[in-house]
């Protein structure tokens, strides 16, 4: 691994002025903005958390919402015995346990196992937790009492996402991020030039799982009471899908492109259109598919090396003049 | 989706008045926040028993001119949210109506998970939560924790133990023998009842010879009705949701199950159950019930046919009406719209409901009816917590035709 | 006895659910992950239909599935044979399939969402008990697993007995020697995966006859097809009416014996197992 260069540091330097910012929210905004804001924190580490494994090998992961629900429920069956600190990282733990078995499971094989694999994940784990919870113990719902407000949330949110944006950028640096280019660019020759892929693979997936898995402790304090079905919502697999691919996976800071606007709109949707939001889900799937391929990030990209040709020609055509 | 349900018949003359008694902050309307499911599982039984008592309850309040409040009348509109049967909308609804809407009040969510998911926020908020749709042991504890919350459909305890007593009624008149057949759905309203009416029924004696329970989202009773009647049981108790108690019944009736008794939960003492079922409703034990034969709540059934064009339910419907009324005699009895202040009128008054005069016992109604029956094409109450309430006898189930 | 025989009746819908995703992937190669939403149109026509102009579910098939049959070569005509000309390499497919159907789920969903809400839906046909081995089982499964098989034997015989049945057959195997051998895969292609489609759509008919269904419930049956199809093995017909057959009877024997909040998990169980022993599916060759 190499030194940050100055552009880099540059970005850092920015991001973190972003940072200190957003955390400023609470005391100027509404209670509403303010709830709208850790909505779309809570979004930004998820999809970067995703696009960290699912940028580089293209495997479309809807595992997300298992792995929130069991950060979930790590916390809201802790909450009496452990700190809260120490059941985020349980609760990281516990979601990369889960990815490490799906992961050596379905990534030896095609990714179209592993996708139908993750699929169901999450309503396979939530109808166990259930049985389990209505066999073992006496009730579905769990409380999660703490003095955490939103606004707690939301720096503990910013806290992990400083984190995920800096574990994204020193595995894109490491030999690990390498390995996942080739991969992505080519698993034979991956496999020829002697990269265990699916060791990588997994790995990858499992460090992406322990971040979503954090990100469903530190929420749980805002449900208040945890019940399976909010806690293994499928539709965050699926919003994550769309904010992240939206934004473009190939720059870090891609999905976070995504997420500002869908997540505002998303928002209004619910409240006022709640039997729409299926249609605009599947309509922002299919412009993904169609129009930006590449996500925002990707447009930006073309447009400026559009722009980059233009203007070199039209700097041949002034030099000929 | 968002509706603003406000009779614009303001006269000129309240519209004065409101704002000569109103002062420098005058204020013609109050507005109530309502968030609850008109999409997913409980959708269906929400639409019986929770919007059309609603709808009913600001017709009848706008009709009369508004809630008196300090001697102005104020007239009613309540800001609709769906929350598709999801814990977590349900909270982000409730937010919305606290921070951007800014309603005055707010009404009780739709479903025991849900009340007990919201409670903690609308606490927060400071506003009243007068709960029906919420059947728990942990009222007193609830209450206790959050004293803005009433309670007010009863407990688990009670109405699994007036189940299992009218089961043991027909037992003991030889109508029935002693094999139990228990099903509940696996939620926060199933697991609590499940667990309260499985020792009332080995108290009482029965042997429960089959035993399971289902996520809340099966579709398919086949399996759980034929495995019941492999256990060949004598009463087949389910604690069940709307769209599995019409499942299971359907199952029962193709399945022809052989039982003296068939108790099933929420949507039982639904018309809609009678329509489905048709002549099978015969001898059909469910949760809930009502006085049928009050005079007020035949006049309160004719009333909500008559405004709302459907048929209330024989349980919560009249309920959710009540708590409305509560509401509207605390915020006259305070004269303001002080929220504290309604939470403590409502602690210490006595109200005059359709379910007759209400007195909150530590935050909670604790006469009421539990267990009905379908007899003759009509829902009639065969059990409740107190001698004082009027029950029928409950008569034996004899097949599905 | 009755786990058997109440396993079997829910298989048949299974299998022909299943051999339609098959035929759209295995031979159309769309991973198509809105073959559920399918399902459940069908089974809100289906409904329809029977409630509106009192037509039989049964009869209902003969409008239902050749409308979906229409309805799904459009899909593929349209917005799916650019994604296939588009893709470098099969990887790529996939992934613009996935996100393409992901799209196409949540649309069918969205509408129906909005023309029938979100209630749980189900109607009162030949709902009446009829007695195999002394046991009473609803008529309106026994039918429907009659219809299955019907459909499903007619199916064969087209597949294996008719030229251009052996043709799909062929793209299955190899779409580029298919080529060679003068046939139009795409329109090979295009036809398959709209066979798939009315095929769904048939089982959509049927299941709506016994079942409760509702506008979101469609992902659980695309998950249910798809381990089926993984299972029987891509592309193959009866290792698909095998598998479906076993789930079938599997989740029944988990939600009489153990618990009916099993099911799901009973499902992945089996999948779980067919990844680790046999990857290629139960009649399928390695390296497949």
């Amino acid at each position: 691994m190499s030194l940050p260069t100055t552009r880099e540091w540059q970005i850092a330097v920015g991001g973190l002025i972003v940072l200190i910012g957003v955390a400023l929210v609470p005391f100027f905004g509404s209670g509403y903005v303010l709830s709208l804001t850790v909505n779309i924190a809570m979004y930004t580490v998820l999809c970067t958390a995703w696009a960290m494994f699912s940028g580089p090998t293209h495997y479309i992961s809807l595992a997300t919402a298992a792995f929130f629900g069991i950060g979930t429920y790590a916390v809201g069956l802790g909450l009496e015995t452990l700190p809260f600190p120490v059941l985020v990282l349980v609760a990281g733990a516990c979601a990369a346990a889960l990815a490490a078995v799906v992961g050596i499971a379905t990534l030896r094989l095609s990714g179209v196992y592993f996708v139908i694999f993750t699929l169901g994940l999450a309503e396979l784990v939530k109808q166990v937790v259930t049985w389990w919870q209505t066999n073992f113990t006496t009730s579905v719902g769990l409380y999660v009492f703490t003095d955490f407000r939103e606004q707690h949330i939301l720096w503990m949110l910013l806290g992990l996402a400083a984190l995920v944006f800096i574990t994204s950028w020193a595995i894109s640096r490491s030999k690990l991020g390498f390995a996942m280019r080739i991969i992505g660019n080519d698993e034979t020759v991956a496999k020829h030039v002697g990269i265990d892929t699916a060791r990588a693979k997994v790995l990858l997936f499992v460090i992406s799982g322990a971040f979503i898995g954090m990100v469903g402790a530190i929420l749980a304090p805002r449900f208040a009471y945890v019940e399976p079905p909010s806690a293994f919502n499928t539709m965050i697999s699926f919003q994550v899908v769309i904010m992240a691919l939206l934004g473009g996976t190939n720059r870090i800071w891609g999905p976070l492109v995504g997420v500002i606007p869908f997540t505002i709109l998303m928002d209004q949707m619910t409240a006022y259109f709640p039997n729409h939001t299926p249609i605009v889900i599947g309509l922002a799937f299919l412009a993904i598919v169609y129009v930006l391929p590449h996500g925002v990030t990707g447009l930006m990209a073309d447009l400026g090396k559009l722009r980059k040709r233009f203007k070199l020609v039209a700097a041949n055509a002034g030099e000929g003049a | 989706m968002k509706r603003r349900n406000l009779l614009k018949t303001i006269t000129a003359a309240t519209l004065a008045s409101a704002v000569l008694a109103g002062g420098a902050y005058a204020q013609e309307t109050i507005t109530f926040g309502a968030s609850a499911p008109k999409t997913g599982p409980l959708a269906g039984g929400a639409a019986v028993t929770h919007w059309p008592a609603i709808q009913l309850w600001v017709n009848d309040v706008n009709e009369r001119g508004g809630i008196d409040v300090g001697g102005t009348k104020m007239l009613v509109e309540v800001i609709e949210y769906d929350d598709a049967t999801n814990n977590e909308n349900a909270i982000r609804n409730i937010q919305r109506l606290a921070t951007v809407d800014e309603v005055d009040f707010l009404i009780a969510p739709y479903g025991t998970g849900i009340n007990l998911a919201t409670a903690p926020i609308i606490a927060q908020y400071g506003y009243p939560h007068l709960a029906v749709t919420a059947v728990t042991d942990g009222v007193d504890e609830f209450a206790e924790r959050w004293p803005n919350t009433f309670w007010t459909l009863g407990t688990s305890r009670d109405t699994a133990s007036n189940a299992v007593d009218v089961l043991a009624g027909l037992r003991d008149s030889g109508a029935i023998g002693n094999r139990v057949a228990l099903v509940n759905v696996a939620d926060a309203f199933g697991i609590e009842l499940a667990n309260a009416g499985k020792p009332a029924l080995e108290e009482a004696g029965f042997e429960i010879v089959y035993e399971t329970s289902y996520p809340p989202t099966t579709q398919d009773f086949a399996p759980i009705i034929s495995a019941a009647a492999a256990a060949d049981p004598d009463a087949f108790v389910a604690f069940s949701y709307p769209p599995d108690t019409f499942g299971l019944t359907a199952q029962a009736t193709i399945a022809n199950l052989d039982v003296g008794a068939f108790y099933t939960g929420v949507a039982t003492a639904f018309p809609g159950y009678l329509g489905a079922n048709g002549a099978a409703a015969q001898g059909v034990l469910g949760i809930g019930g009502v006085n049928i034969n009050d005079p007020g709540m035949v006049d309160y059934i004719a009333h909500h046919e008559e405004v709302t064009g459907a048929t209330p339910d024989y349980w919560a419907n009249p309920v959710v009406y009540s708590t409305l009324q509560v509401m509207e005699q605390a915020i006259t009895q305070v004269g303001s719209l002080d929220r504290q202040a309604v939470i403590d009128a409502i602690h210490n008054g006595t109200f005059d409901t359709v379910m007759g005069e209400w007195t909150f016992d530590g935050n909670i109604i604790r006469d009421y009816y539990t267990v009905g029956q379908w007899q003759d094409g009509k829902f009639v109450a065969v059990g409740a917590t107190s001698p004082d309430l009027p029950v029928s006898e409950a008569v034996v189930k004899e097949g599905w035709e | 006895m009755s786990i058997i025989i109440t396993g079997l009746l829910l298989g048949g819908a299974y299998a022909l659910i299943a051999v339609g995703l098959t035929l759209q992937y295995g031979v159309a190669r769309i991973m198509n992950l809105a073959n559920g939403e399918n399902l459940v149109l069908a089974c809100f026509c289906t409904f329809w239909l029977f409630s509106t102009l009192a037509i039989n579910p049964i009869l209902g098939i003969l409008i239902v599935a050749p409308a979906a049959f229409a309805l799904n070569w459009a899909i593929y005509s349209y917005a799916l044979r650019p994604l296939v000309k588009r893709a470098r390499t099969r990887g790529a497919l996939e992934v613009d399939s996935i996100l393409a159907t992901f799209g196409l789920l949540f649309v069918f969903q969205g509408v129906m969402i909005l023309t029938f809400g979100g209630g749980y839906y189900s109607y009162n046909f030949l709902r009446v008990p009829f007695a195999i081995f002394g046991e009473n089982y609803a008529l309106n499964r026994v039918v429907a697993f009659g219809a299955a098989v019907a459909v499903a034997i007619a199916l064969y015989v087209f597949l294996y007995r008719t030229r251009y049945g052996t043709a799909i057959r062929a793209v299955a195997v190899s779409p580029e020697s298919a080529q060679l051998v003068a046939i139009n895969v795409p329109r090979t292609s295009a036809f398959a995966f709209a066979l798939g489609g009315g095929l769904t759509a048939a089982a959509g008919a049927l299941l709506s006859t016994f079942y409760t269904f509702d506008a979101s419930m469609g992902v659980i049956f695309t998950m249910k097809a798809l381990i089926i199809v993984i299972m029987g093995g891509v592309g193959d017909v009866r290792g698909a009416v095998l598998a479906a057959l076993l789930i079938g009877l599997t989740e029944t024997a988990v939600s009489s014996l153990i618990d009916p909040g099993l099911t799901v998990a009973a499902n992945y169980a089996l999948f779980m197992l067919v990844l680790l022993v046999r990857p290629q599916g139960i009649f399928g060759r390695s390296n497949a």
